[in-house]
């Protein structure tokens, strides 16, 4: 038998380390070909953070209108007003009509801004129409709410909710100082005109909100309501000085609702 | 004495403990069903994952995609087999309903058989059920 001396011995030795710490790289190097990638859409819209103007010398009654039910239905929001088909939703429960679900909806001035009703109010705001929804707020109380972590942030500022893990708890409803957030106490089904395929409805016993149309975002498109409003809405990247939104912002005076709240709203309104 | 009794008692007890196999003897079976390929995804024979891996693991899938579609934004999937997939169950060409165009004979067949109540469905909408 050959004898090893020490010298010959670490030699090996070493030449096994080095060879041991390769192989986890060389693995990673080969396997790397054939790994799945996720990607976002080539036309998809992006930003540091979304936020919203709106201009409210141009919203009417009929550009609410418009607004609300362009997003209504696309997002499948149940109005429960619309007569049950009886045939597809038998033995369907008599509605309670203080329940209601809104991603988008109006407001009078003394109810969408409670702190800025100073006593001698200009009297056009107290009739003009107020287009609320959810503000996608920078310190967002409903994700802090959340205790399932299905309402969160998104990175590029929109306030979302995952409805698969939604529980039902409502903390977020309870958080919310804008009202923005609705239960569907009922499934939401046999309220819906015209179910659109393009967008999921909710199901029983789930919170829902407006999502600043990510979908449509992501497909580089704008915002339903940005759509239907004639100009009145305007969605872009607050973060970016060289935006639409910023410009506008910088032009006029606007204000947010409950800003002594700490939320930080990212949707203004241009007066 | 007792040998009758004890080998009676055996004989018994062996019938009933291979119950199940007299009982699938005597009774028809019926054969798991084959996820029936319709229309594009006849065509295209090429699934996001290869195939037996779909069948096992088409839940695991589906929940990724779902978190990186909602919390990452990310909606498009280039799988290892070199092709793209819109990240969607039930919206657009690119999606699972996109290509496999018939979930009642798709879907439905196999989860019917093997009893499995996924709850997709009560969100998600099948284009084709909407008139």
């Amino acid at each position: 038998m050959m004898k090893k001396s020490r010298r010959s011995f670490l030699k090996v030795a070493g030449v096994a380390a080095v060879g041991l710490g390769a192989s986890p790289a060389m693995n990673f190097a080969s396997s790397d070909i054939s790994h799945p990638v996720k990607s976002k859409n080539e036309h998809g819209l992006s930003a540091h953070r979304w936020g919203m103007v709106i201009d409210t010398n141009k919203i009417t009654d009929e550009v609410v209108e418009a607004c609300v039910e362009a997003c209504h239905k696309a997002h499948n929001v149940p109005d429960f007003n619309h007569e049950v088909d009886e045939e597809k939703y038998p033995k369907t429960r008599p509605v309670n009509h203080k329940q209601e679900i809104k991603w988008l909806w109006e407001e009078e001035f003394h109810n969408a801004f409670p702190d800025k009703e100073d006593e001698f109010l200009a009297e056009k705001y107290h009739d003009l129409p107020f287009l609320v929804t959810c503000n996608h707020c920078k310190n967002a109380p409903c994700v802090k709410a959340c205790p399932t972590q299905a309402t969160f942030k998104r990175e590029d500022g929109i306030v979302l909710m995952d409805y698969h893990r939604c529980i039902g708890c409502r903390f977020c409803m309870a958080a919310c100082p804008f009202g923005a957030r609705s239960f569907n106490f009922r499934d939401p089904r046999p309220f819906i005109e015209k179910n659109d395929p393009a967008f999921p409805t909710r199901t029983k016993g789930v919170v829902e909100k407006c999502n600043l149309c990510a979908e449509r975002l992501a497909k580089g498109e704008q915002p339903h309501c940005v759509e239907a409003s004639e100009g009145a809405i305007v969605v872009g990247d607050l973060e970016d000085p060289e935006s639409e939104v910023r410009a506008l912002l910088n032009e006029h005076y606007s204000i947010r609702r409950k800003q002594s709240m700490g939320t930080e709203p990212s949707v203004y309104y241009v007066m | 004495m007792n040998k009758n009794y004890i080998i009676t008692g055996l004989v018994i007890f062996a019938l009933a403990v291979l119950s199940p196999f007299w009982f699938n003897i005597i009774t028809t079976t019926q054969a798991a069903p084959e996820p029936e390929l319709l229309g594009k995804a006849k065509a295209e024979k090429k699934c996001v994952l290869d195939k037996y891996d779909m069948r096992a693991n088409h839940m695991s899938l589906l929940d990724d995609w779902r978190d990186s579609v909602v919390r990452d934004a990310d909606r498009m999937y280039k799988s290892s087999n070199g092709h793209s997939f819109n990240m969607s169950l039930s919206t657009g060409e690119n999606s699972c309903l996109g290509c496999h165009e018939d979930k009642a004979k798709f879907c439905d067949a196999c989860h019917t058989y093997a009893s499995v109540t996924p709850y997709c469905w009560d969100c998600h909408t099948n284009p084709k059920e909407i008139e």
